[in-house]
């Protein structure tokens, strides 16, 4: 190679090169034991508002134990990644918020503490936390990877002078009814129902209860992937086709990712909506609690042999330590501070999801009629997502099958038994 | 490495030898004399190791090994498999393989057609803005916002101008030009290809506009009298005398903005947010949702591998075939 030929290969080596290269995320944990950083999960209106809710409640551990808490509040694009990241590099926050669908995967990393019995006595005590919370907190089998915090389930929110308007009278129980009603009220430039079509997380938690009423699962016992089947495939298509076939969905839906579809709710151009504590929001959004009804996620009419009677994801938020933090006696004694009985009340009524604790769930606060539909919900009908380590990749695969599909409807592309198939089909493929 | 570092040093001392007036005494030839250039060296070669060299090495290793969530923290635990993700991503049989190929060639027509666009409207301005006139500060400055502007501001507000319900462009389209009955997607669908190649160039243009600017600035302008007096207009002018006067601008700047839309990620990150859709699947968004999205990191370096490939292969076939043709011209 001459010498010419030489700097050639040189200098496109080098233009190409950046491609290969990759960033990381450099925030250090703590290494003052008088310190502890936190990111917290994205549970009010916004980033900022987060922050205000919260630093009085530092300030008061602070105040208490003499460990300062730096918060950062992560918007839920990016937390998954940047938990991933921490994760991967050793590096980042003592203590996090984390989904609680995603802790069997992020246990798989081996990043997290692990919360054995006296691990549990450590921040309070297993018998304190709601039996159906902690089961969605760690891959079953082994002690659990996080701590729940806030309590959670979908709920079918309607607006009430809608509803009046076109003559309906009680919300409805059957997703038959549901689209029925949603074309009386898709009328004058409002519509029936507003869904976030491009939000894959938000779109994996619907697959995941339509998919139990049609009696699928996403993983056999094995924990290997069976997206494709029959009943998947009917769920999938039931919930695109309210878009697609009874039209009750606004075909700009398949672009919302950013909650839209909640301020649509709340500015009344969608009457109905199906969400999980979705009230703090609509608070914010000036839509005054008395001007919408809450009421349970809809089942199906006849649901088919093997259906369940599921209408919602044991959902909430889950509170897990780093085993990289130098603070570990320190960051346990601030998620024995957050699921105390005290903060728990303080929090849970600030953001409208439930305590995860039993001894806080009496206050009155809790009783109100969206409290009471989420804890019946819990109680009743909701069952958890797989806790297997794969589950954040379904989110990901099967929600991202699913904004395709929803682009599909409003651009007027057909949406057929065969084209939900084949997407779930490539969405299975994926896994390994 | 060792007969072309030492040759220059040859070079330079023999002509000092022969002319001892010129300049003060020779300094001694010691070692810290030979140790200064690799001095001013390192911090290059430091930065170059850090920044390009060790991750491409390491983008190597990952693609050899299954890198998932099992073993991300400690890699030392993933299993060696050679070549298997390569087998597997590469696969043109498969769903992934298949998927790999289509966002291949969305991303080559998108970096051609943005390339193009952008070198076109970059050589127009230039062109226009060669010969002083009222105004044209204030015009070069204006070309210049784009390329100013933050590029996650920007493309944030082209997302809102894009929305179907709230955005400026439908509002002026269809409410108030009437050009069409319905109001069309532009960031989902078969439009938001052309909407990404529209922000795209918008971005890059003026980038391009800046080098060539710069360029026609060397031209002499003799040469614009000369060819005048032979009776040349403007397009003859702009054939015969600026273009290959520019010759030496365009050969870098056109591989650059190449390689820089090829890889580009900030645009179609902050349009799309995370997830393109099918018809503007940018290979680097494509990697980056098979590995972080996915976690499969394994796989994903194996597709940057690949990509870095083909790169690798089209920059040197590019700056072969340039520096054969001005050889050609020499």
């Amino acid at each position: 190679m001459s010498r010419r030929h030489l700097g050639i290969f040189t200098a496109a080596v080098l233009a190409a090169a950046s491609l290969t290269a990759c960033g990381g995320s450099g925030d250090d944990s703590a290494a003052s034991p008088k310190t502890l950083t936190y990111w917290a999960s994205n549970q009010g209106a916004s980033l900022e508002a987060d922050k205000t809710i919260l630093q009085p409640e530092l300030d008061k551990f602070e105040k208490q134990t003499g460990i300062k808490v730096t918060v950062e509040v992560v918007p839920w694009s990016d937390l998954l990644n940047r938990l991933l990241a921490a994760a991967a590099s050793g590096k980042g926050p003592d203590v996090v918020n984390i989904g609680n669908t995603w802790s069997a995967s992020l246990q798989a990393t081996g990043a997290l503490v692990e919360f054995d019995d006296a691990a549990l006595q450590a921040v309070g005590g297993k018998d304190r936390i709601v039996p159906a919370a902690l089961a969605a907190a760690g891959a079953p089998g082994k002690p659990p990877a996080a701590v729940p915090l806030y309590s959670m389930a979908y709920s079918l929110y309607y607006n009430k002078k809608s509803f009046a308007d076109a003559g309906i009278t009680a919300p409805p129980t059957t997703w038959e009814q549901l689209a029925e009603y949603g074309k009386k009220l898709s009328t004058g430039g409002k519509w029936g129902l507003a869904i976030e079509g491009a939000n894959p997380s938000e779109n994996a938690h619907h697959a995941f209860t339509f998919s139990q009423q049609y009696g699928g699962e996403w993983f056999d016992s094995a924990g290997k992937p069976t997206f494709d089947t029959p009943q998947n495939v009917s769920a999938i298509k039931r919930y695109i086709d309210f878009m697609a076939a009874d039209k009750i969905t606004n075909p700009s839906n398949a672009e919302y990712a950013q909650n839209q579809s909640v301020s649509d709710f709340a500015n009344g151009k969608a009457a109905m909506l199906l969400w999980q504590s979705a009230g703090s929001n609509l608070k914010t959004q000036n839509m005054p609690a008395d001007a919408y009804g809450v009421a349970p996620v809809p089942f199906l009419a006849s649901p088919p042999a093997g259906g369940k009677k599921v209408n919602s994801m044991v959902a909430g938020i889950n509170m897990a330590v780093f085993k990289h933090t130098k603070n570990k006696d320190g960051a346990l004694s601030f998620v024995k501070f957050m699921t105390s009985d005290e903060e728990q009340t303080i929090l849970n009524k600030t953001y409208g999801s439930l305590p995860a604790v039993k001894t806080a769930a009496s206050d009155p606060a809790f009783s109100a009629t969206e409290q009471k539909t989420i804890q019946e919900t819990l109680v009743t009908t909701a069952a958890p997502l797989p806790q297997v380590p794969d589950e954040s990749t379904f989110e990901t695969l099967v929600g991202t099958a699913m904004k395709e599909l929803f682009a599909d409807a409003a651009s007027g592309k057909p949406v057929t038994e065969a084209s939900v198939k084949a997407k779930l089909t490539d969405a299975q493929q994926k896994m390994r | 490495m060792a007969t072309s570092t030492t040759a220059p040093d040859a070079d330079r001392r023999e002509p000092r030898a022969g002319s001892p007036t010129r300049g003060p005494a020779r300094r001694p030839r010691g070692p810290r004399r030979s140790l200064l250039p690799y001095l001013l060296l390192a911090p290059a070669i430091v930065l170059e190791l850090a920044i390009h060299v060790i991750p491409m090495v390491v983008g190597v290793w990952m693609s050899l090994l299954e890198l998932t969530q099992f073993h991300i923290r400690d890699w030392s635990t993933a299993p060696f498999i050679g070549l298997e993700n390569y087998r597997a991503t590469l696969d043109l049989n498969s769903a992934a393989g298949k998927e790999l190929l289509h966002s291949f060639w969305i991303t080559l027509a998108y970096s051609l057609l943005s390339v193009g666009f952008a070198w076109l409207l970059g050589i127009s301005a230039a062109v226009v803005l060669q010969r002083p006139f009222r105004g044209r500060a204030i015009l070069r400055a204006l070309f210049l916002t784009p390329y100013a502007l933050p590029v996650y501001a920007a493309v944030i507000t082209w997302s809102f101008l894009l929305q179907r319900d709230t955005g400026l462009v439908n509002h002026v389209l269809v409410d108030q030009l009437g050009l069409m009955n319905e109001r069309p997607f532009w960031l989902i669908g078969d439009n938001s290809f052309w909407s990404l190649l529209v922000v795209s160039v918008w971005r890059n243009w003026p980038f391009a506009f800046l080098c060539l600017m710069a360029g026609l600035q060397n031209v002499p302008g003799e040469l614009y009298e000369a060819a005048a007096i032979d009776g040349a207009g403007f397009w003859r002018r702009l054939r015969s005398v600026t273009l290959p006067m520019l010759r030496p601008v365009n050969l870098v700047l056109l591989l650059v903005l190449f390689l820089w839309t090829f890889n580009d990620f900030n645009t179609p990150f902050v349009l799309f947010g995370g997830s393109a859709p099918e018809q503007a699947d940018l290979i680097s968004i494509h990697i980056y949702r098979s590995s972080f999205k996915t976690w499969d990191f394994g796989s994903g370096s194996a597709m940057s591998v690949a990509l870095l490939l083909f790169l690798l292969v089209v920059s040197a076939a590019y700056l072969l075939i340039t520096n054969r043709r001005r050889d050609d011209h020499a």
